[in-house]
């Protein structure tokens, strides 16, 4: 079935809904998600929304700005961090009169508590910017944005999943999706595509992300012949529920929260003598497996303990019930009485698509892709640069989403109606139907399994040269396994078998692509950590990366960070 | 240890009638049934349907009957089953599309009507102020996931597909005491009918399955007393 919408926006997260808001009223848009709008990972963002509204001690956008820049490494373009710092504090107010019901002082303003790498007076001491709800913050902000789309009768098509970007001699034309519902494919011919499909946590075993987060969008657009930017930076949350991955938020630390060693030691004293448990998230991963390698974990063990018992049952409740009731669910355990077993989690992606600071997506020469637009997680603007800050993420998908919107109300003055190319969803089709009549297969879930193990093992918190060769080598005999993929079930209505499957080569293309970037980079700069290059190397690796599959093989090339206020230091905290 | 797993299956696109039909998995104690479910799917029946996304109970996916209960599969351990069979039904009350995926479009409609979203005008250049304690008031309300546990297990629910029912009152409950909101009047008349907040007749059952621990019934309730000191005689109960 072919369809046509002047906007078509993909995810209903953060970031597609405060698009969504700006094109709404004028243009006919089309929201697209894989689930329920409402079941969008946005929701899952626990500890707040970082702003410097100096509500409950002196703040400053520039400090926000800087610490932006060096909880980045310096690879944070600071164009970008100036615009997040700076808009942050409107988006939030902004947030506020749509409704989010955010915790309040006593004297009845916004809420806010301190957050890793956030600091007061470029670095002196940690600072309270997180504004939050609670530890629900994205959720509730989740609801409230789409509360405003249900106000603005938004056209939302609910589980229907991209499964191809309609791009054509430099232009994009529309989108291919897959109506969970009924099987059916169809064509959305657009003027305008939003990409907001998240990040692609699942590339790992142990991660925060949702099942959803398969990074659909950013793989669609590598196969169509265009760059993606920084991918060798992953993030590991510090403190995921051991095992399970499930995300204990930073503010259980902001909250007055300490990480201890089996010795009951705050280790994090040593790393970080100035603002401690609130280091950033990538140096507080890498204390915690040192720690767990130094034989320091609990009873030797591969976990550390998250200490909440010194915060008392009040404010456990007031302002951390979430993880109070994930622990003790999920683990039998009293926060009130007991310490929480954590280790690092994946949780974010650096990387992405690169986009200007409007959303725009960029080629290989930084020109935009007339109609193509990215927000959010799958984009690489790059404002996190090699390690985002807690709570800058919500900052970006409403700064970030609300600016790519604008964009692109005013770009659809100009662009014209996009021919679609012949057959357009052709390659889906015979994609889907090759998958369905294959009888001897494998199933992708044995597939994913061993991806996981390889992008665990040889590709997380800690990376050398040999373990990402053997990592690079596995991917791709996974990709030549991919092949032979095939599905139990051959039915049309809700068949998420199939749909796991179409996932998976999203999965593993973006995996090799995070491997190939690691193996590049002979640096350590926030996230991306080398043991066999353990030093920053500004000289030759303050650059952004960029990788393109160009129809003879992969190519990297680079792009330059873009400095204005902050020269590149050593990043002590 | 072993599990034994018995769900509801229904394809409509081959079965007259649901069945039911036995698996059998292998689980660790601090698994989640949600775990199970995905062994069973991934490993010896990729037929099988079922709705999930984040595994951890926030985004409100995987609402499903288990042993009789409803509840998300996500939040359920295997622990919780020791020994026993394990029985997956898609939620009650719903119409049922595929295994264990129900229609949740009549759910969201519902929703939706509650118009979840502030009316307030003339919003200052800063945030609005509310008290602590005012914010206190939607504290729980605010938990809601719209998972549909609480429709599932409602009697009423059941019985009358014209009710409300809990989740669209705990929509409602949460901009009525929105100190912010400027519509309270028209939002406590919008829930005073005999399907609107008087259909609940306190079976506290989705009290009991919310897996956010909302308290719903109490909720409901205190719409209801809203109504009637600030409508007074037009309550229609």
């Amino acid at each position: 079935m072919k369809h046509q919408h002047d906007v078509v926006i993909v995810g209903a997260g953060l970031a597609g809904l405060r698009g969504a808001l700006e094109v709404v009223d004028g243009f006919d848009v089309a929201l697209i998600s894989k689930v329920f709008p409402t079941r969008s990972h946005s929701g899952a963002a626990q500890g707040g929304i970082g702003a410097a509204l100096g509500n409950e001690e002196p703040d400053s956008w520039e400090w926000h700005m800087y610490d932006t820049v060096k909880g980045g490494d310096y690879l944070t373009d600071q164009d970008a961090a100036e615009v997040l710092a700076l808009d942050a504090i409107r988006a939030v107010y902004e947030l506020e009169h749509m409704g989010v019901p955010f915790n309040r002082t006593a004297e009845g303003k916004i809420a806010q508590r301190g957050f890793g790498g956030h600091t007061r007076n470029f670095g002196e001491a940690a600072v309270k910017r997180a504004c939050y709800a609670a530890d629900r913050t994205g959720r509730v902000i989740l609801d409230t944005l789409h509360g405003e789309a249900v106000r603005r009768g938004m056209k939302v098509y609910s589980e229907f999943h991209l499964l191809d970007l309609l791009i054509h001699e430099g232009r994009v034309s529309g989108i291919v999706v897959y109506e969970l519902a009924t099987g059916e494919v169809h064509v959305i011919h657009a003027r305008a595509v939003l990409l907001a499909t998240g990040g692609f946590g699942k590339v790992f075993k142990t991660t925060s992300n949702c099942f959803a987060n398969t990074g659909d969008g950013v793989y669609y657009v590598y196969r169509a012949g265009l760059p993606l930017e920084d991918m060798e930076f992953v993030q590991f949350h510090p403190t995921g529920i051991h095992g399970l991955g499930v995300l204990i938020t930073e503010a259980a630390r902001g909250e007055g929260g300490v990480l201890r060693n089996n010795e009951g030691r705050r280790f994090m004293e040593e790393y970080a003598p100035t603002i401690k448990d609130l280091a950033p998230r990538d140096l507080v991963s890498r204390a915690i497996m040192t720690e767990i390698r130094a034989g320091r974990g609990i009873g030797g063990s591969d976990f550390v303990h998250l200490d909440l018992t010194h915060l008392g049952k009040e404010r456990l409740t007031e302002k951390l019930s979430d993880i109070s009731s994930f622990a003790r669910i999920y683990l039998g355990i009293d926060t009130a009485e007991q310490p929480i077993p954590v280790s690092p989690t994946c949780h974010y992606m650096m990387g992405g698509i690169p986009t200007d600071l409007d959303g725009r997506v960029v080629n290989e020469n930084a020109d935009p892709v007339p109609g193509l637009y990215a927000a959010g997680e799958c984009a690489c603007i790059s404002v996190h640069g090699a390690n985002r800050l807690g709570c800058n993420s919500l900052a970006d998908l409403v700064v970030f989403g609300r600016r790519a919107g604008k964009m692109m109300r005013r770009e659809l003055a100009e662009l014209p109606w996009p021919t679609l190319p012949a057959a357009p969803a052709q390659r889906v089709e015979e994609t889907i139907t090759a998958v369905k009549e294959r009888t001897a297969g494998e199933r992708a879930s044995a597939i994913r399994s061993d991806m996981h193990r390889v992008m665990t093992d040889l590709c997380s918190v800690y990376r050398d040269e040999n373990h990402l060769q053997s990592a690079l080598e596995e991917i791709r005999q996974l990709k030549e396994r991919y092949r032979s993929v095939s599905v139990d079930n051959k039915g049309k209505a809700f068949n998420t078998d199939i749909l796991e499957a179409l996932e998976l080569e999203s999965l593993l293309g973006i995996a090799e692509t995070i491997v190939l970037c690691a193996l590049n980079r002979k640096e350590s700069r926030g996230a991306h950590f080398r043991e066999d290059w353990p030093d920053r190397d500004d000289r030759e690796w303050l650059k952004h990366t960029l990788i393109r599959e160009t129809g003879n093989g992969v190519e990297i090339s680079y792009k330059p960070v873009t400095i204005t206020r902050f020269q590149p230091k050593a990043r002590v905290y | 240890m072993e599990m034994r797993f018995k769900i509801l299956r229904f394809d409509p696109e081959k079965d007259d009638q649901p069945y039911f039909r036995a698996y059998m998995v292998k689980a660790e104690e601090s698994e989640r049934i949600l775990d199970c479910l995905n062994r069973i799917k991934w490993e010896q029946d990729g037929t099988l349907s079922y709705r999930m996304s984040c595994a951890h109970g926030v985004c409100g996916s995987d609402a499903m009957k288990i042993n009789g209960r409803c509840a998300l599969a996500c939040q359920k351990l295997v622990k919780d089953f020791h020994g026993q069979e394990v029985v997956l039904e898609p939620l009650p009350t719903f119409k049922v599309l595929k295994d264990l995926l129900v229609d949740l479009t009549p759910f969201f409609r519902r929703v939706d009507e509650m118009r979840p979203f502030l009316i307030a005008s003339n919003p200052p250049e800063q945030e609005r102020r509310q008290s602590p304690e005012d914010r206190k008031k939607m504290g729980e309300a605010i938990r809601c996931i719209l998972c549909a546990c609480c429709v599932g297990a409602c009697p009423v629910a059941n019985e009358n597909q014209n009710f409300l029912g809990p989740a669209p009152l705990v929509q409602a409950f949460r901009r009525i005491f929105d100190t912010r909101d400027e519509d309270r009047e028209a939002r406590l008349k919008q829930v005073n009918y005999p399907d609107g907040v008087w259909g609940c007749v306190n079976h506290f059952e989705c009290t009991r399955v919310c897996p956010k621990e909302i308290p719903v019934t109490k909720e409901i309730n205190t719409i209801k007393r809203a109504i009637r000191q600030e409508l007074g005689e037009e309550q229609s109960e």
